[in-house]
C-alpha cells in the first residue's frame, strides 16, 4: 500500500515536471483571460496611457468589480457591457487566473514634487489598508501602485463624486484629503501611485 | 532490505519517469508539430506567437512578405494629423525571439494535398497544420475605372502602408475650400465603423487646417455601425446636419451607390449625381485575400467558411483560416476579432496536436472610433459557442450609450489609446 504511495506520488512528480518544462496547456481559465489581454495588456499588464492592470489583483476584488459592472453600479465605459457576457463561474476563472499573474509596471512620467507629497498623505490616510506603498493586494484592497494616471483620476473622481462605492472608511478618508487639500492633494496620491515601480 | 528498496526505488523512478513520458498528452516523442503560417497581420502574428507561449514544441514559421507590418486601426488618427506614421509600424523581432521563424517572402503556392507551401524564392515548407490569415483582397472593377492601377492615384487607404500617406499628402496638396469624397462598401468589409472614424478624422484634420472645405460620403448602404452615435458626433464637431457641415452623407437609397469613376477627371459617377472632388477615396467592395482563392479555400461569397470551434476550414483539412478572410460571423471583421480568433485557433492546433479535448471559445471584440481628439465611442461584445457556432452572448456588448457625458467618451479616447498600445504588444511584443 505504502509502497502504492510512494509509486504515484513519483508518477504524478515525473508528470509535473514534464508539464513545466515542455508545455503551459491552455486551460479554460486561460481561453477566456488570453481575450482580455488586446485592452489590459498581456496577462495583465497594461501598457497604458489609461487602461488599468489587473494582474496580481486580489480574485475577490476582480470578482466584486465584474459584479458590480455586470449590475451597472460601478461607473464605466465598455467594463459594464463586457462583464455581462459571463458567468460566475467563468468570472471565478478569471479572477484566479489574474491574481496569480505578476504584475509587470510600465513606468510613467510622474512629478517629483507631488510624489513626495502624496507619499505622506498615503503614509496617513492610505497605507493601513493599501499595504506597500498600494501594491499589495491582501484585504482585498484594489492594486494602486503602478496603476495609470488617467485611471487613477478617474477612479478617484468618481469615488468623490458618490458614483463608485467603495467602504466608508476608504470615502472618508478620501474626502478628507479632499476638503482640507483640495484637488492638490489628490493629485499628490495618483502622482505616488502612478510613481510606483 | 535496503538494497531491494533502493531497486525499487531506482525502478519505480524509471517506470515513473517513462510512464509520464508516454501517458503526458503533451509529449509525443518524435510527433512532428509543424505549423506553418501565411499572413503576418494581425491574425497570422497573434497566433504565431500565442502557439509558442501554449507549446513550445511546437515549431511555428511564419511567412509574410513585408519587413514591417503598419496597422490599419489608428491610421485615420495619422490622417487627422494626431499620430506619427511610424507608431503604427510594427516588427517581427520579438517573434523571432519567441522562437518563431520568420520569413519575408511571399507564398506563391499552398498545397493542401501534399500539405506544402512555396514561396516564390522555390523555397518549400511542408506542414502538419497551415494558418492562413491573408487579410482582405479588393473586387477590382466592380466600380466602373477602379483598378489596381488607378489606385495608385485615388487611394484605398484599406491596406495601411504606402497608400495611407499617399491618401494624406492628398489632403496636405488640396486647397482650403475643396472636397472630399469617401466611398464606403456595402457589408461585409474589414473594419465596419473605420470609413465613417476616417470621415470624422479628415474633417478634424479639415476643420483644423482647410475650415472652407466639405466631405461627402457616397455610400453603398443605408446603415452602417455606430451611426447614432457618429451623427451626434458630427453634429458635436462638425455642424451636421447644418447648412453648414463639413460632412455630408448619402445612404444608397439616396443615390450614394458609386457605378464608376474618371480618375483623370477626379469625378465620381454615383446614382444621384456626378461628383467632382480633390481628393477620392474609394473603398472598394472586398473578398478574402488571393493565397484563400488560390488555395481554394473560399466558397461561393468569396470569404472562407471555417468550422468556427477550430476555425479549420471546412473544405480542407489541416488548414485553419482566420481574420478578415474567414467566415467567423457573428464576429466583425476587425483587429480585436482577428487577436481574439488566433487565440482560439492556436489553442485549438495545440489541443489537436496534443490529441486533449477541445476548449470552448471565447472571445470578444471592442471597437473604438474616434471622432474628434478626446472624444470617442465604441461598440463592444462577448461571444461565446453553441451548437458548433461562435454565438453573441445574450445580455452583453452594445454601443457606448447615446447619452454619455463628454467626460465619458473623453475616457473612452484615453482607452483607445489604450487599447492600440496593448493589443499591438500582445500581437508583435
Amino acid at each position: 500500500m505504502a509502497a502504492k504511495t510512494f509509486y504515484s506520488i513519483l508518477l504524478i512528480a515525473g508528470l509535473s515536471i514534464h508539464l513545466s518544462v515542455h508545455a503551459k496547456p491552455p486551460s479554460e481559465a486561460d481561453m477566456l483571460a488570453y481575450a482580455c489581454a488586446a485592452c489590459h495588456g498581456i496577462n495583465g499588464s497594461s501598457q497604458g496611457p489609461a487602461t488599468p492592470s489587473i494582474a496580481g489583483i486580489s480574485p475577490d476584488y476582480f470578482i466584486d468589480a465584474m459584479e458590480a459592472f455586470k449590475e451597472d453600479e460601478r461607473p464605466a465605459t465598455v467594463m459594464n457591457r463586457i462583464a455581462k457576457g459571463y458567468s460566475e463561474e467563468q468570472i471565478e476563472k478569471m479572477a484566479k487566473f489574474f491574481s496569480s499573474q505578476e504584475l509587470k509596471i510600465t513606468p510613467q512620467k510622474t512629478n517629483a514634487a507631488l510624489v513626495e507629497k502624496g507619499s505622506a498623505l498615503h503614509e496617513t490616510h492610505c497605507a493601513k489598508c493599501h499595504e506597500d506603498g498600494g501594491r499589495a493586494s491582501d484585504d482585498d484592497a484594489g492594486i494602486l501602485a503602478g496603476q495609470k494616471m488617467p485611471y487613477l483620476r478617474y477612479t478617484m473622481g468618481d469615488i468623490i463624486d458618490g458614483k463608485r462605492e467603495v467602504p466608508t472608511k476608504m470615502l472618508l478618508k478620501l474626502k478628507k484629503v479632499h476638503e482640507h487639500i483640495g484637488q492638490d492633494g489628490i493629485e499628490q496620491l495618483i502622482n505616488f501611485y502612478a510613481a510606483q515601480e | 532490505m535496503k538494497n531491494s528498496r533502493r531497486h525499487f526505488l531506482k525502478a519505480s523512478l524509471t517506470t515513473a519517469v517513462s510512464s509520464s513520458f508516454l501517458f503526458s498528452p503533451w509529449i509525443h516523442a518524435g510527433k512532428s508539430k509543424q505549423v506553418v503560417i501565411i499572413g503576418g497581420g494581425i491574425g497570422g502574428a497573434t497566433a504565431a506567437k500565442y502557439l509558442r507561449i501554449m507549446d513550445d514544441s511546437i515549431n511555428v514559421t511564419l511567412i509574410e512578405p513585408k519587413k514591417h507590418y503598419t496597422t490599419c486601426f489608428m491610421s485615420n488618427e495619422f490622417l487627422g494629423g494626431e499620430r506619427d506614421f511610424q507608431t503604427l509600424q510594427f516588427s517581427y523581432d520579438t517573434l523571432e525571439k519567441r522562437g518563431v521563424t520568420i520569413v519575408h517572402d511571399k507564398v506563391t503556392k499552398l498545397d493542401a494535398d501534399k500539405r506544402q507551401v512555396t514561396i516564390s524564392s522555390g523555397k518549400t515548407f511542408n506542414y502538419d497544420r497551415c494558418i492562413v490569415s491573408p487579410g482582405i483582397d479588393f473586387r477590382w472593377n466592380e466600380i466602373e475605372g477602379y483598378d489596381e492601377k488607378v489606385a495608385e492615384k485615388i487611394p484605398h487607404s484599406y491596406q495601411a502602408g504606402k497608400q495611407t500617406l499617399t491618401l494624406k499628402k492628398q489632403l496636405e496638396d488640396m486647397p482650403d475650400g475643396g472636397k472630399v469624397i469617401i466611398a464606403p462598401p456595402a457589408n461585409p468589409f474589414r473594419c465596419p465603423p473605420g470609413p465613417y472614424e476616417r470621415a470624422s478624422q479628415i474633417a478634424h484634420y479639415l476643420k483644423t487646417h482647410k475650415p472652407k472645405s466639405k466631405i461627402i460620403i457616397l455610400d453603398d448602404k443605408d446603415n452602417f455601425s455606430k451611426q447614432k452615435l457618429f451623427e451626434q458626433g458630427w453634429q458635436r464637431h462638425y455642424g451636421y446636419g447644418t447648412s453648414n457641415s463639413m460632412i455630408e452623407w448619402i445612404s444608397a437609397s439616396k443615390g450614394g451607390h458609386v457605378e464608376s469613376i474618371n480618375a483623370k477627371n477626379m469625378t465620381v459617377n454615383a446614382q444621384a449625381d456626378e461628383f467632382k472632388a480633390d481628393v477620392i477615396n474609394i473603398i472598394p467592395p472586398q473578398k478574402a485575400g488571393k493565397i484563400a482563392f488560390d488555395a481554394g479555400l473560399t466558397d461561393k461569397t468569396g470569404w472562407c467558411p471555417v468550422d468556427q470551434n477550430t476555425f479549420e476550414s471546412s473544405i480542407h483539412k489541416n488548414i485553419h483560416v482566420i481574420g478578415d478572410s474567414s467566415i467567423a460571423k457573428p464576429l466583425p471583421k476587425s483587429g480585436y476579432a482577428a487577436n481574439s480568433e488566433a487565440k482560439v485557433c492556436a489553442a485549438a492546433i495545440v489541443s489537436l496536436f496534443n490529441e486533449s479535448e477541445l476548449l470552448t471559445p471565447s472571445l470578444i471584440n471592442t471597437c473604438y472610433s474616434i471622432i474628434a481628439p478626446g472624444d470617442a465611442i465604441t461598440v463592444a461584445m462577448v461571444y461565446g459557442f453553441d451548437k458548433g457556432k461562435i454565438i453573441k452572448v445574450e445580455g452583453s456588448g452594445g454601443v457606448t450609450p447615446i447619452d454619455a457625458s463628454n467626460h465619458m467618451r473623453e475616457r473612452e479616447a484615453a482607452y483607445a489609446h489604450s487599447w492600440f498600445n496593448n493589443i499591438t504588444h500582445d500581437i508583435f511584443g
